[in-house]
C-alpha cells in the first residue's frame, strides 16, 4: 500500500466539504461517534439533512462563523492506498493556505458548481496548483444532480477548462462529473450519467500513477545531521544523515560534496535496519563516505557531473504570506533544503494577478496572498535547482527575523 | 523496496518522522521527548532511536506523571528508558499538588492540571522544543495543528496564528521563553501506529492487549475499578475481557471490550472499528465539541 497526498481547493458553496465528507464516509473512514456528533450538530443548526460538511469543519471559531480558517488534514484509506488530504479554503484571501497544501501534494482536486461553471477562483486554483507543480490535477464538476445530469453542461465546462489549462503547464488533467451530496461518481460510476465513460473519483485516486513524479535523475542529498556516536564501539564512525531530495544513490557511486567541491565515493548507505543498496526520494538514510572530508549540515551530496546551481543570486516566484508587505531592500532569513542564510530582496520584477495572469510591472510591494517574481541576494550560496525540476531543491521559505514568522514561500525560476 | 522506487505508506511516514526528529536535533539546543509509556510515544521513541542510529538519542525524555498510573505502564516506561540509555525527567502532578502549585478539580481527575505542571517543567529545564506523539486523526483541533506548533511564553496555541509549513521545511525560530511543540506522528492514523508496531515488533504495556479485568460502566464506557476510580452507587462491577485503546490518566481512561490479545488481532479490530479512539476511551473529551481545542489553547500537549 502506498500513500497519495492530495490538496483540495474550493469554497463551501462548491460542496468541497461535502465531497471530502462523502469520501471519508464512503470509505468508512469516519466513525459512528463522529457521525453522531455531526447529526447532533446538524439538528441543532436546523439543517434538513445530515450536513457532511460538518465532518471537516474543525474549530469552534469556524463552526460559529461557518468558515474554514486554515489548512486541515484528513486521512482516509482504501485497501489500495492511504490518502492524506490537505483541505484548504478557496477564497482569495486563502491563497497562502492553498500554496501550503499544494506544496507537498501529488494531486490537486478542484471543484466547480455545474450550475455556475468556471469561476475566477477555479482558474486561480488551477494556476496555483501549476505554480506549485502538483503533478496531477482533477477537476470535479459537482452538483450534476442540480443540472439534470446533463452531458452538455459537463462538456461545456470541460471544454472551457481544458482550453484554459492549455495555457498552463499541467502534467495530467482529469475531469469528472459528480454529485458529492448524492454520491454520484464518487466511489462507483453513476447510473444517472451513463454518457460518462471515465473512472469514478475514488477509482482515479486509487490508480493514478505517482511513483514517476519524483525526480529520479538528479542526485541531491542535503546533509541534515552528522551522526558521530561518542562510544567505544563506533569510535571512528561518521555518518551523514538526511532525506534524499532527488536521484538514486548507490554504494560505490562517485559523488561530489557541495559547496566545497570535494569528490569522494559512497562507502555505504545505512539505516537503523541495516545497510541498503539504493536510496531514492524521499528516504531518510545515513550516508558514509570513503574519504574523511569536512561535511556539515547544509552541504549537499550530488553526482560529479550533475550538480545544482551554487549561487547567491536567486530568481524566484514568491507567494507572500504575511500581513506586513514585502518590499525591495528588505532582509529576511531564508531556509532552503537544510541550509539557512539571510537574503535581501534586490528587486520585485512584477506582481502576478492570479486571476488574469496579468503581470503588474509597476508593483512596488507584495501584500498578503500576492505572488510575484523576485530577485534575491543571499549571504551564502544556495545549492538549488529550478523548482519545476525538483520541488525539494527549488523551494524555500522566507522568515521575518524579528517576528520569526514564516512570511514568504519561494520557488526558484532559474538557477544559474 | 522495489525498482519502481516507491515507498509504502509506512516507509513514507517513517521517513518523514525521522526527518522531522533530525531537524529538531539539528536546530534546537534543548529538545525533549514526551514519553508516557503509551503506544504513540513508544512509536515516537523508536523513530528517534532510528533517526540517530548507531548513536544514542541526543536528548532526554520526559514523563508528565499524573500519579494516576497503570502500574504496567510505569514499569514499561522505566524498562524502555533503561534499554535506550536515555535520561528520564519526571514532572510530577502529585508533587505539584502537595506543594499547592495546582489544585485538584472536584471530580479528582488530573488531565487538565497536567498543563501547568508540564509548562513549569519545560521552563525549569529550559526545554525549547518538545516532541509529542499527537496525531491529526485524533481530534478536529489537532487536524489543524502544524508539525512544528509554535507556543508563546505561556505555552498557548493560537490556531489563527500558525506558521505556514511548505515542503519539508520547518520554521523553528523562537524568542527566549517561547517554545515549539513538535509532532512527528502528525500524519499517522491509529491503524498506521498498530501496523508499525507489528512491523517493528515493538513491545507494548500488556494492557493494550485483551485481558480479564474488573470493570464498571459509566457514561457508556467501561472503567477499571482501581484506587483512582471507584464505582459510585448503582455502578455494578463485573469481570470482562477488555483492552485499552489509549493509555492516559487511569481515572479517566476507559477500556473497550475486546478479544484481541495479539498485535494482528488488534490490527484487525482497529481496521473494523467504528468508533474513534478518543471517543471510545476518553471521559474528558466527550463533554464539549471543542474540549481539545480549549485545552490546547491553554498549553496542553
Amino acid at each position: 500500500m502506498d500513500l497519495l497526498r492530495l490538496a483540495t481547493a474550493g469554497s463551501v458553496d462548491d460542496g468541497k466539504s461535502t465531497l471530502i465528507g462523502r469520501l471519508l464516509y464512503d470509505t468508512k473512514s469516519v466513525f459512528t461517534d463522529q457521525i453522531e456528533s455531526v447529526e447532533r450538530a446538524s439538528r441543532d443548526r436546523g439543517d434538513d439533512y445530515v450536513n457532511l460538511a460538518l465532518l471537516t469543519d474543525g474549530l469552534r471559531a469556524e463552526r460559529e462563523q461557518g468558515i474554514t480558517i486554515d489548512v486541515a488534514y484528513r486521512y482516509f484509506a482504501t485497501p489500495r492506498r492511504k490518502f492524506i488530504v490537505a483541505d484548504t479554503p478557496g477564497h482569495i484571501q486563502y491563497t497562502r493556505n492553498m500554496v501550503t497544501g499544494a506544496s507537498t501534494a501529488d494531486l490537486a482536486l478542484i471543484l466547480v458548481d455545474a450550475r455556475k461553471g468556471l469561476l475566477e477562483q477555479s482558474r486561480r486554483h488551477a494556476f496555483l496548483a501549476t505554480l506549485l507543480h502538483v503533478p496531477h490535477l482533477v477537476l470535479c464538476v459537482n452538483k450534476m444532480d442540480l443540472v439534470g445530469y446533463a452531458e452538455d453542461v459537463f462538456e461545456r465546462i470541460r471544454a472551457e477548462f481544458t482550453e484554459f489549462a492549455a495555457k498552463l503547464d499541467i502534467g495530467d488533467l482529469t475531469v469528472i462529473p459528480v454529485s458529492a451530496l448524492i454520491g454520484d461518481n464518487i466511489v462507483t460510476r453513476s447510473a444517472a450519467m451513463s454518457w460518462y465513460e471515465g473512472p469514478s473519483l475514488l477509482h482515479h485516486l486509487e490508480n493514478v500513477h505517482v511513483a514517476s513524479d519524483r525526480n529520479l535523475i538528479d542526485v541531491r542529498f542535503p546533509v541534515q545531521y552528522v551522526i558521530r556516536p561518542q562510544s567505544d564501539k563506533y569510535r571512528d564512525y561518521r555518518g551523514y544523515a538526511g532525506q534524499v531530495a532527488g536521484g538514486v544513490l548507490r554504494a560505490g557511486d562517485e559523488v561530489m560534496v557541495l559547496p566545497s567541491g570535494f569528490s569522494t565515493t559512497i562507502a555505504s548507505i545505512e539505516t537503523a535496519d541495516g545497510p541498503v543498496e539504493e536510496a531514492f526520494p524521499m528516504m531518510s538514510v545515513t550516508i558514509r563516505l570513503t574519504d574523511e572530508i569536512d561535511v556539515s549540515r547544509g552541504d549537499m551530496i550530488c553526482r560529479v557531473h550533475n550538480t545544482p546551481a551554487v549561487t547567491q543570486d536567486v530568481d524566484a516566484m514568491v507567494c507572500w504570506m504575511d500581513d506586513v508587505p514585502m518590499r525591495p531592500g528588505q532582509r529576511f532569513a531564508i531556509k532552503h533544503t537544510t541550509r539557512s542564510a539571510r537574503a535581501m530582496v534586490k528587486d520585485l520584477q512584477y506582481r502576478l494577478d492570479v486571476n488574469s495572469l496579468h503581470r503588474d510591472l509597476a508593483a512596488d510591494h507584495l501584500g498578503l496572498n500576492d505572488i510575484g517574481r523576485v530577485r534575491l541576494r543571499t549571504t551564502q550560496p544556495l545549492l538549488c535547482d529550478e523548482y519545476k525540476r525538483n520541488r525539494y531543491t527549488g523551494g524555500f521559505v522566507l522568515i521575518d527575523e524579528s517576528t520569526n514568522r514564516t512570511v514568504g514561500a519561494g520557488m526558484v525560476n532559474e538557477a544559474r | 523496496m522495489s525498482r519502481t522506487y516507491q515507498l509504502t505508506q509506512l516507509q513514507t511516514l517513517e521517513s518523514e518522522a525521522i526527518h522531522i526528529i533530525r531537524e529538531v536535533a539539528a536546530e534546537f539546543e534543548r529538545p525533549v521527548l514526551l514519553f508516557s509509556g503509551g503506544k504513540d510515544s513508544i512509536v515516537m521513541l523508536r523513530l528517534a532511536q532510528k533517526a540517530f542510529h548507531p548513536a544514542r538519542i541526543p536528548f532526554p525524555v520526559m514523563h508528565v506523571d499524573t500519579g494516576h498510573n497503570f502500574p504496567e505502564v510505569l514499569a514499561f516506561r522505566d524498562k524502555r528508558v533503561g534499554e535506550l540509555g536515555v535520561q528520564l525527567v519526571v514532572a510530577s502532578v502529585q508533587e505539584a499538588l502537595d506543594r499547592g502549585f495546582v489544585q485538584a478539580p472536584p471530580d479528582g481527575t488530573r488531565n487538565r492540571i497536567q498543563t501547568p505542571v508540564l509548562l513549569e517543567a519545560l521552563e525549569k529545564h529550559q526545554f525549547s522544543a518538545v516532541f509529542g506523539g499527537a496525531r491529526r486523526d485524533e481530534d478536529k483541533a489537532r487536524a489543524k495543528e502544524r508539525v512544528f506548533s509554535f507556543r508563546d511564553e505561556f505555552g498557548q496555541w493560537d490556531p489563527k496564528n500558525q506558521r505556514p509549513e511548505l515542503w519539508n521545511l520547518y520554521n523553528g525560530r523562537i524568542h527566549l521563553g517561547e517554545s515549539i511543540r513538535v509532532f512527528p506522528l502528525s500524519n499517522w492514523t491509529e491503524l498506521d501506529i498498530w501496523q508499525y508496531i507489528a512491523q517493528e515488533r515493538l513491545e507494548l504495556p500488556c494492557i493494550y492487549y485483551a485481558h480479564e479485568r474488573v470493570v464498571f460502566e459509566r457514561n457508556g464506557m467501561l472503567f477499571a475499578a482501581n484506587e483512582f476510580c471507584r464505582p459510585r452507587g448503582g455502578e455494578e462491577t463485573f469481570t470482562a475481557k477488555v483492552r485499552y485503546r489509549t493509555v492516559g490518566d487511569a481515572s479517566l481512561t476507559a477500556a473497550v471490550l475486546s478479544d484481541a490479545d495479539t498485535v494482528d488481532k488488534v490490527i484487525a479490530e482497529v481496521a473494523s472499528t467504528r468508533i474513534t479512539e478518543r471517543g471510545a476511551t476518553r471521559g474528558d473529551d466527550k463533554f464539549s465539541e471543542a474540549a481539545m481545542e480549549d485545552r490546547k489553547r491553554e498549553g496542553y500537549f
